[in-house]
């Protein structure tokens, strides 16, 4: 008659209280930034307290160097707020990457073949809309298969990342400068036409603009019928369809919005940032964008927290790097580390571990 | 003129890797885990071998490495690097119930800095003296081929002229295929991707196939990396070499429709089209040149569109697949 309990079993949590959940999330990244430090440590042989100095030291140790923490921030912000709709309805859009590519190819072509004949706030306003529609198209081709013969839209978008990569490489060829270089170069070094103004230091103005695009994905997704549509999708399609949502439409729609909101980082990275078009210029936000959107559970509020942590850790590890003159790629690494910690103790949130009781507790 | 003696060489050993990787990754999408952490996996499993060869032979001269110990040292720490890699996703998607996209992107951005990092550092860490890693001498037990393969001409050169690596390519893959659909082993796996439920409830141990597919799906994965480095780059690590055929291989997953027999013809397809490129005849024109590149990627994506637009049940995806399995949660 003795049937043996386990040691324990687990049991799904109820709603946590938001402070609680980010307690152990807490707990994982400081556990995470302990291994980091060791692994630093074993391969540099400095002491884990130079290392936490030094991560600190890559985005507050100058002005300069806090405005481009800043201005990095925003722009992986941007990327994350494009794939968060999409994600709040379980539409995996990996394809971030090919998106902002795209957007940034239409502003380098707008720079490239108009620079000079329009005048620059016709330039601007052209570039801006390019890029919007550019990304829009790119998402909204996926979105479209999935819609109509559910396609599947994780692979789909992947792909498109290559191709987007290899139409930025054959233009950089066609666009060459100089002659016989492949890469494009500086545009409109001279005129600085299309270049974005700048806004009392040159990186004020893409933080506003993702500041206000970071309201604005909040307030759409939060206050909206659409984004009441999209949580619907999300949760249940069969729900959706029954209570008359046009799934296939919101599933079209909203990668259109994202592909566009995806087009605008191009431009800011292109008319803003560069001032020139490589086929590493998203630099794979388009992945790190995942990780960020999931881990602030699509909210695109706590996405700001997010995707500071993974800034902050990414130019702490290569200022680590370049202090030890390691390899770069050591800032992939802690990143993973912190990932891999982030992600496992998301359990810990969600479900109990209950331990057996004792015989007597039982009865 | 199109050189198609030296073109179908090379289409298969640019194809060996990917056969490796999908291989792995559909014994993996067959337990239900669609495991994004392929690329990584394959990064880390190429430079774990490079490791183990590059202290071999610093260690040993040239004169007195052993064969067997030189192609040895190689592979298990390949085979090494990749379990963990695959234990560590399965930690966390099966154990740990996280999602397997997220957890897939985290271990390709950790396995590709993984490599990128002891691919640039491996020279200064152990303070060696060489300039890069060139491990020509396990290259050599790498790409030696049967003997016979020069006094057959065309045959020889198009069927036997490639490294062992590539002839266990080609027997996993058979294999694995045997194993999916004619075992009793396969048949659980099967029923666990497609329904966890029922194959839990009729007694089958989901936790222990999940672990058990994506571990070795991981380790055949890791040896598409090796087999990359040693044999098709000469023993050359450099950085970002392998470029994006991890994602690839994942491609090709879905282009064989999850059967790693169809993937042997279509991974050498897939090795052609990547470097058809360099066999048209483009002129002066470079650009062109990588408009052509882009035909793997748009020859997946048509696949894929055709596959969901036939819609045939035998063609799908395993129902399950991508889905956390939580069995109080039914």
């Amino acid at each position: 008659m003795h049937e043996k309990t386990p040691l324990f079993h687990i049991t799904k949590r109820g709603a946590l209280p938001w402070y609680r959940a980010w307690m152990i999330r807490a707990i994982g990244i400081i556990a995470a930034l302990i291994l980091c430090a060791l692994v630093t440590t074993v391969l540099t042989g400095v002491n884990p307290l130079q290392v936490y100095v030094t991560i600190f030291k890559g985005s507050f140790a100058s002005a300069r160097r806090f405005w481009d923490m800043l201005q990095k921030l925003s722009i992986l912000l941007c990327v994350s707020l494009a794939v968060t709709p999409a994600f709040r309805m379980r539409f995996w859009n990996i394809g971030g990457e090919g998106q902002v590519l795209i957007g940034g190819l239409a502003t380098a072509a707008c720079m490239i073949l108009l620079g000079g004949k329009l005048p620059n706030w016709a330039l601007i306003l052209l570039m801006i809309a390019s890029s919007i529609v550019a990304g829009a198209i790119w998402g909204g081709i996926p979105a479209i298969f999935k819609a109509k013969w559910n396609t599947n839209e994780t692979l789909f978008t992947l792909m498109m990342n290559y191709v987007a990569i290899q139409l930025v490489r054959y233009f950089s060829v066609v666009w060459e400068s100089p002659k016989g270089s492949g890469t494009i170069g500086m545009i409109n070094q001279a005129t600085q036409a299309g270049w974005l103004p700048e806004i009392g230091n040159k990186y004020l103005l893409k933080i506003l603009v993702v500041a206000v695009l970071t309201v604005g994905v909040y307030v759409y997704l939060n206050y909206s019928k659409h984004g009441y549509e999209i949580a619907v999708v999300g949760e249940s399609e069969r729900t959706a369809r029954y209570v008359g949502i046009k799934v296939e439409k919101v599933i079209v729609r909203t990668m259109l919005l994202s592909g566009a909101i995806c087009g605008i980082a191009g431009l800011l990275l292109v008319g803003g940032t560069d001032h020139t078009l490589t086929d590493t210029i998203a630099g794979g936000r388009g992945f790190t964008a995942v990780m960020v959107s999931w881990l602030a559970k699509f909210n695109p509020i706590w996405m700001i927290l997010t995707s500071f942590l993974l800034v902050f850790l990414d130019k702490g590890a290569s200022e680590i790097s370049a202090m030890f003159s390691l390899n770069q790629s050591f800032s992939d690494i802690l990143t993973g580390i912190i990932l891999f910690f982030i992600i496992g103790c998301e359990f810990f949130i969600n479900y109990q571990i209950q331990f057996r009781k004792s015989g007597k507790e039982e009865q | 003129m199109f050189d198609i003696l030296s073109f179908l060489p090379r289409a298969v050993m640019q194809g060996i890797p990917l056969l490796l990787g999908s291989t792995g990754e559909t014994l993996t999408e067959k337990s239900g885990n669609l495991n994004l952490g392929i690329p990584g996996i394959m990064y880390v499993g190429g430079i774990c071998g490079v490791i183990g060869s590059f202290l071999y032979e610093q260690k040993v001269p040239a004169e007195a490495m052993n064969g067997f110990v030189a192609v040895l040292i190689p592979v298990v720490c390949c085979l090494v690097g990749s379990l963990l890699m695959g234990l560590l996703y399965c930690f966390l998607t099966v154990t740990l119930r996280a999602n397997q996209n997220v957890t897939g992107l985290a271990m390709t951005t950790f396995g590709v800095g993984f490599g990128n990092f002891f691919g640039g550092s491996l020279i200064k860490l152990f303070d060696s003296d060489v300039p890069s890693i060139v491990l020509s001498n396990t290259n050599r037990y790498f790409a030696a081929s049967l003997p016979f393969a020069e006094n057959m001409g065309a045959v020889g050169k198009v069927f036997f002229s490639y490294g062992w690596l590539a002839y266990t390519a080609v027997i996993i893959a058979l294999v694995a295929s045997w194993v999916l659909n004619r075992t009793r082993t396969g048949l659980h796996l099967r029923a666990v991707g497609e329904n966890p439920q029922t194959a839990d409830a009729a007694g089958i141990n989901v936790v222990k196939y999940k672990y058990m597919a994506t571990c070795i799906g991981s380790m055949i994965a890791g040896l598409g990396g090796l087999y990359y480095v040693m044999d098709y780059a000469a023993g050359i690590w450099s950085n970002d070499a392998f470029g994006d055929r991890g994602w690839l291989a994942i491609a090709l997953v879905i282009f064989t429709l999850w059967k790693p027999n169809v993937g042997i013809l279509s991974s050498f397809l897939f090795g052609g089209l990547y470097i058809l490129h360099q066999y048209i005849p483009s002129g002066m024109n470079l650009a062109v040149k990588e408009l052509y590149k882009m035909i793997p990627y748009v020859v997946t994506i048509i696949v894929l569109i055709i596959t969901s637009m036939r819609n045939k049940r035998e063609n799908q995806p395993p129902a399950s697949l991508g889905l956390p399995y939580f069995r109080e949660e039914r």
